[in-house]
């Protein structure tokens, strides 16, 4: 526990703070304000535990670190980054994005079974619990996931793991086939993506699944994975709403889920501004978990999309 | 009262208020062993009147406690207080609105129940995942509300993770839509945070549910085991082979006894425990994984291992499975059906001071439990009239609730906390753990009315006063 009080007592309990992790989403919910100091979470994973399907990790470990240690004991988690090296665990929670896999992963927030933050008045908090079911308390671990480090600062949390797929393929079609229609032929791929012309298909599980599954896809060919994804900005709608896309280029769509990732800074699609009882939540959210401000000023849940 | 009673007549309608003790009584008490006193019982069909109730109880100061179909077991719906609250019934919402079938989406009023959700969208090939063994009767806002379980949870999540946007009356009777049909709505996961509140955070109203495609091909094993330990054994070497089946759950000797005498399935009777493992998928998959887990089964020392030989034959299993709990009156007229998890490798070792816990006390203990995830549900079998068996009952409740912190656990898996286990959140938080979640609610309900004494302790000590409770309450 002494690394999580030496981490509570760097973030202290009264200047502006903003969580470094590896800088790979800075731009999320804005830009900090100038002058507020910069705190690093610890890293280190601390147990795997196969036996119970769970990881307890430090928040600035880095993805692709904490992948290594549980390939060991054959597992994996859900969290993606396209930088693997520099993204770490606690700032790709923060953001609360996922990857291009999660169609078949589901959100981020669902593998998270328990937190451990510092709260603005310097003290660790703690949520959820090292098991993978749990309905005890407040799901302050869902509030956490996604919010900028408005709300407290990830210091450790306790992840859901699954076990290593026996396997995972690509395929990449030519000009002319219906995504749409191929998520309804597929049984829960893994990715379905689509840049207007072009169609992605990702399928993993038992090999023999793999291969029934790939039966469904004629006129593809097999690639060793996703495209590159679209860093310009990333849009969340309605799955049904990326029909509208059609036509259109500059994009990667995750089919089947909504996210939309484009090549431009400003895409035609508009982010909807938050209804005003959804804002004033929000406001009273802040007020009490961090009455003076000093968390993250000048970053916003609300602003999250980019 | 009167005033109270009077203008929510006239918000609804004179024969959807009710004040008669007869009813008072009757939503005086959910599923759960404790019972209050309600002060009226609405029945409101729309959001609109829902919002109307809310805000006639904030101006009355009066608490108001949302209830589903009543089939709570932690006193989430049970009224409390000295003043007795409002309770807002949902049951006359109970329409599916909208099939979204591209989207996989289902709009639904509160009171729609588990069950009738699955059939009415089967024929799309589709269903509602979570399956708490209460599905027949229990309603999705009940399951909103509890972010409940259910066996094929294992596979699938919990209800957090069906649940993709909800119309919520908020406790100072605003209207808010949390989520969306969109994956990432921006700003906090108030809909993550609202799922699991056990009411305490507003009344939703409309609740879009994400539908789960119904698998290709399931499979259903069936293993006779000659000691509870085996069996235990057996679930940690399946999850340790890398298999995580859409179901995994157990029944020992005695749940199989009663719920073969109801269901008539040819259940092994002689066998000390019988594990239900169900695999789901395509086809080719289910096939290898089926011979997999039989593989484990065995090598850990099952004596038998069946599947099912069809779709009848799986139901007639599942059906046994979920009717465990009305088969224990066979054996005694009340049950008190505990609910925590423990880590999946201490199941052995938690199994057997359980059950240690309940011969001291001189109980009859049945368990039937979601194995896969750790989740017991001890389910002890009493007659209530029985001189002193209360207090034996809750001796052993409290005691299994530190046996099961101790081993790593926490205090429910599915059931929620309510008011049952209120007093013993400390156990497993420190006060600045809990002032955190008091925080979140209280921006929720800055003015304290909404179902205000569930969840959080109020003074942070364990145990309440056991003298001042009266016979039959829980804390």
């Amino acid at each position: 526990m002494s690394v999580i009080a030496d981490f509570a007592a760097e973030v202290g309990p009264s200047d502006p703070v903003t969580c470094v992790g590896g800088r790979t989403q800075w731009s999320v919910g804005g830009r900090p304000a100038d002058g507020v100091r910069e705190v690093s979470a610890p890293s280190g994973v601390v147990a795997h535990e196969p036996g119970e399907m769970i990881v307890r990790v430090r928040a600035g470990t880095s993805l692709a670190d904490l992948a290594e240690a549980l390939a060991v004991g054959g597992q994996f988690v859900t969290l993606e980054s396209e930088t693997p090296d520099q993204a770490t665990v606690g700032g790709v929670l923060a953001c609360g994005q996922g990857g291009v896999r999660r169609l078949g992963y589901g959100p981020i927030r669902d593998s998270v079974l328990e937190v451990t933050a510092i709260a603005a008045s310097g003290q660790p908090i703690r949520a959820g619990a090292p098991l993978v079911k749990n309905v005890t308390g407040f799901d302050l671990c869902r509030l956490l996931v996604g919010s900028v480090g408005t709300l407290g600062v990830l210091a450790e949390v306790v992840l859901r793991c699954h076990p290593q797929v026996e396997a995972e393929q690509w395929w990449t079609s030519a000009e002319g086939t219906d995504p749409f229609r191929l998520i309804e032929d597929l049984y829960r791929p893994l990715a379905v993506l689509w840049d207007g012309r072009a169609v992605w298909v990702g399928l993993a599980g038992r090999q023999a699944d793999v291969a029934a599954q790939a039966a469904l896809l004629p006129g593809f060919s097999p690639v060793d994975g996703p495209p590159p994804v679209p860093t310009g900005a990333r849009r969340s709608v309605p799955p049904a709403q990326l029909r509208t896309l059609a036509g259109g280029d500059g994009f990667l769509a995750e089919v089947g889920v909504g996210l939309v990732h484009f090549a431009a800074g400003d895409p035609a699609v508009p982010v909807a501004p938050a209804a005003s009882g959804v804002v004033e939540l929000h406001r009273r959210i802040k007020d009490r978990f961090d009455p003076t401000g000093r968390l993250n000023p000048g970053r916003s849940p609300l602003r999250a999309a980019s | 009262m009167g005033a109270l009673s009077d203008e929510l007549g006239a918000a609804l309608a004179p024969d959807r208020v009710r004040t008669d003790p007869l009813e008072l009584a009757l939503y005086g008490r959910d599923a759960s062993m404790m019972s209050g006193q309600a002060g009226v019982v609405c029945f409101p069909l729309t959001t609109e009147e829902v919002a109307a109730v809310v805000t006639i109880c904030g101006r009355h100061q009066r608490p108001f406690i949302a209830r589903g179909s009543g089939t709570g077991l932690a006193g989430g719906a049970t009224p409390t207080g000295s003043v007795p609250p409002v309770i807002i019934v949902t049951t006359r919402m109970n329409r599916i609105l909208e099939v979204d079938v591209e989207q996989r989406v289902a709009w639904v009023e509160p009171g729609v129940l588990n069950l009738d959700l699955s059939r009415a969208v089967a024929h799309l090939g589709l269903h509602f995942a979570p399956d708490p063994s209460s599905q027949q009767s229990c309603s999705i806002g009940g399951n909103v509300a509890n972010n409940s379980g259910g066996p094929h949870c294992l596979l699938y999540g919990v209800t957090n993770a069906h649940i993709l946007a909800l119309e919520v009356v908020l406790p100072d009777g605003s209207v808010v839509m949390l989520g969306g049909l969109d994956p990432e709505p921006d700003g906090l996961d108030l809909r993550g945070a609202f799922v699991g509140s056990e009411g305490t955070m507003g009344i939703a109203t409309r609740i879009a549910v994400r539908l789960t495609p119904l698998p290709p091909s399931v499979a259903t094993l069936l293993a006779a085991f000659p000691t509870m330990d085996s069996a235990a054994r057996a679930v940690t070497g399946v999850i340790g082979a890398g298999i995580v089946p859409a179901a995994l759950e157990m029944m020992d000797a005695t749940i199989v006894e009663v719920v073969e005498a109801y269901v008539h399935a040819g259940l092994p009777t002689d066998a000390a425990a019988v594990l239900l493992v169900e695999v789901d998928g395509l086809d080719p998959g289910v096939t290898v994984v089926t011979g997999l887990v039989a593989d484990v089964l065995r090598e850990h020392g099952a004596t038998e291992v069946r599947v099912a030989a069809d779709a009848g034959e799986r139901a007639l299993w599942w059906k046994g499975r979920k009717s465990a709990f009305g088969a224990v009156a066979r054996i005694a007229p009340n049950y008190y059906l505990h609910d925590c998890v423990v880590p999946r490798t201490r199941l052995v070792d938690v199994l057997d001071q359980v059950g240690r816990i309940c011969a001291d006390q001189g109980l009859v203990l049945g368990n039937v439990f979601h194995a896969g995830d750790g989740n017991l549900h001890p389910l002890i079998v009493f007659d209530r009239r029985a001189p002193g068996v209360l207090e034996k009952v809750h001796a052993a409740g409290e005691a299994i609730i530190e046996v099961c912190v101790a081993a790593g656990g926490s205090l429910s898996g599915e059931h929620g906390i309510g008011l049952e286990k209120r007093d013993a959140m400390a156990l497993v938080f420190t006060a600045a753990d809990l002032e955190a979640q008091a925080w979140l609610r209280s921006a929720f309900d800055p003015a304290g009315l909404c179902n205000p004494e569930k969840v959080l302790p109020r003074g942070g000590s364990r145990c309440a006063d056991l003298a001042d409770i009266p016979e039959g309450a829980w804390i």
